[in-house]
């Protein structure tokens, strides 16, 4: 059975509307309700792999007349990876979120935050995209302040004066390209552009890379970032760093440039520069930092350099007329980086937040010898370490091997090696991390330490599980096959997604 | 012409947003912003002597059978309009949050001016 294809909008969205009527009497009710939707959502997102291509008419305006969802291989992955974190995340503030007060409202602009996202994924339409891409930033400014303090809501301003300036730069974009084509539909704009770009085409491309770049927090547009994460309450930098940062910014930048725009030889090597210059800044900079938090806010930075490097570098063979299976590894390498990082990233931070939780500090130089009191928070800390630093078995290890490999064929040998640098890099913040935090001498005042208790625990071991079996997606063939490989053809067939979409 | 004077309010908007101290001015310069792409969008749309998008009864009598001719030669798009409707009340609602946060920031800092609201570092 097909899943129709609104309901990964509707339940949140509605839900998240239900949710402030409980108020604080209703407490566990409304927590009840948040956390199956989205589990229920991951279900659907589960059982919806492999019925890619389909369109949705919403309100059976046919395109380009009305508004259209589209479900392809790309879409797919991002919606699993989302809905993945998600339901942890949101089974984490089941217990983590008692420390806040107003938890119903917290918990609706979460859902909000959530449909926002599956919006933007879905979307076919290049102005429903701005819209759904404001809902969900609109919730995600609105949590970072969440606690109302000094530094959240400093940077919640931070945040929003940025985001805000990259919404006015996308929806100027959008109205470019509808002045030059006449459709907002991805498909037929796409179909109505004639290649070379004429100058307010091009001029609206590089306004969709800044205001998408801004979103992404690729450096150098990352500013807000290191304030921004860190501020929120755990669950919710999970939800950033592991997702929001990517269905915003990385796979709108990547559906605009390749399916719409098309893909050339200079935004390859723009894609490439944005992505290694994240790579190394973020890295550099998460390596001096002392508040963990901060400390995995950088990291996310590099992290997603790898992503944008992985996608770019194909892009770049495809536009010079390489060998397109060099191009699908290079991307394969990207894509599974991403949803990898939206993995071990948010699995971090839940740790973090568990380890704030329970000592009341986010600075490693007050922290030390808590592996004997929080095991559980320890391991999950060390499997999403060991990940990221891409130590095998974990997932980190395949998917930068993956980007290595793609990189050595296509001969950007300079490439691989700073590629590697990185990964060492992130292995040094990493052990960092292990050292002060959880080895060495037990501070005196940390000596009452317990470990976080139910949700929060079962959080942290589901997505560490998922850690250790990701590597599965590119050794077993059929899942490979399932859920990767269609994303990666979404992106290396590139223009041929406005004919493919016109068809159906 | 008038393009590039849009362009010029979207300019001073942003020159605003980045450089100015105060959060307050900063907001406005956000809005600027905003309203240049708002009046950019009316402006594709918009054709001298235009006419509304809008088929009466008598239009109907009156032409006939080039109804879709008249609609494409004279009347103003009407689609510019409706995403500036969606527009303004998306930056509505991020205006309102905007403005609640420097509020709360004013309660905190007792200040607006950016430069003394430094307590996040590196």
């Amino acid at each position: 059975m097909s899943i129709p294809l609104p309901v990964f909008i509707a339940i949140p969205l509605v839900t998240a509307f239900l949710l402030p009527i409980f108020g604080k009497k209703g407490k566990g009710v409304a927590t009840l309700l948040a956390n199956l939707a989205t589990i229920s959502l991951l279900v659907l997102a589960v059982a919806s792999i492999g019925q890619d291509d389909r369109v949705y008419e919403v309100g059976k305006w046919p395109i380009p007349l009305g508004i259209n969802l589209v479900f392809d291989g790309l879409s797919c992955l991002l919606l699993l990876a989302i809905s993945v974190v998600s339901a942890a995340a949101m089974f984490f503030s089941i217990r983590y979120m008692e420390q806040y007060t107003a938890k119903s409202k917290y918990l609706s602009l979460f859902l909000l935050m959530v449909a926002g996202m599956n919006g933007v994924v879905l979307s076919g339409d290049i102005f429903n995209l701005f819209v759904f891409l404001e809902i969900a930033s609109i919730a995600s400014y609105a949590l970072v302040g969440f606690g109302c303090e000094h530094e959240e809501l400093e940077a919640s301003f931070k945040y929003m004066v940025l985001g805000s300036i990259a919404s006015a730069f996308v929806l100027f974009a959008v109205a470019l390209v509808y002045g030059n084509t006449g459709s907002l539909n991805m498909a037929y704009i796409s179909k109505a552009i004639s290649r070379p770009l004429n100058p307010g085409l091009a001029f609206a491309m590089g306004l969709f890379i800044v205001g998408f770049g801004l979103k992404a927090a690729l450096v150098p547009f990352h500013a807000w970032l290191p304030d921004a994460h860190p501020s929120a309450p755990a669950p919710i930098s999970a939800m950033l760093s592991g997702v929001l940062i990517k269905a915003l910014g990385v796979y709108a930048l990547a559906r605009v440039l390749f399916n719409v725009f098309g893909i050339s030889v200079s935004i390859g090597w723009i894609l490439v520069a944005l992505g290694l210059l994240s790579m190394v800044a973020g890295a550099f900079l998460a390596i001096g930092q002392w508040d963990i938090k901060r400390l995995m806010a950088y990291s996310s930075i590099s992290q997603l350099g790898y992503v944008v490097l992985g996608i770019g570098l194909g892009g770049l063979i495809i536009a010079r007329d390489g060998n397109v299976a060099w191009a699908s590894l290079a991307i394969l390498g990207g894509l599974f980086h991403l949803v990898n990082h939206a993995v071990y990233k948010s699995l971090l931070f839940l740790t973090s937040g568990s380890v704030q939780m329970s000592t009341g500090t986010r600075d490693m130089k007050q922290m030390g010898g808590l592996a004997a009191k929080m095991p559980v928070t320890r391991a999950t800390c060390t499997i999403a370490s060991a990940s990221i630093a891409g130590i095998p078995p974990f997932s980190g290890f395949w998917s930068k091997l993956i980007l290595v490999i793609a990189a050595v064929q296509a001969s950007f040998y300079w490439v691989a090696a700073v590629i590697v640098f990185v990964s060492l890099c992130t292995l040094i913040m990493y052990l960092k991390v292990q050292r002060y935090t959880f080895l060495g001498e037990l501070p005196e005042n940390l000596q009452q330490v317990k470990e976080s208790k139910g949700s929060m625990l079962v959080a942290m071991v589901f997505l560490a599980s998922l850690c250790v079996i990701m590597g599965l997606l590119v050794i077993v063939p059929t899942l490979k096959d399932s859920i990767l490989e269609p994303a990666v053809k979404v992106l290396t067939d590139g223009l041929a997604y406005s004919a493919k979409i016109i068809g159906m | 012409m008038l393009y590039a004077l849009c362009f010029l309010l979207f300019m001073i908007g942003l020159y605003c947003a980045v450089v100015k101290k105060n959060m307050v001015k900063i907001v406005v310069g956000i809005m600027i912003m905003e309203y240049a792409v708002n009046l950019f969008l009316i402006m594709l749309g918009f054709r001298i002597g235009g006419r509304a998008p809008i088929v009466g009864q008598e239009d109907i009598a009156g032409v006939g059978g080039g109804l879709t001719e008249l609609f494409i030669n004279k009347c103003v798009d009407p689609l510019p309009q409706a995403l500036v409707l969606t527009a303004i009340v998306i930056s509505l609602g991020s205006l309102a949050l905007m403005i609640s946060i420097c509020i709360r920031t004013y309660e905190k800092y007792g200040t607006f001016d950016i430069t003394q609201i430094r307590r996040l570092k590196g």
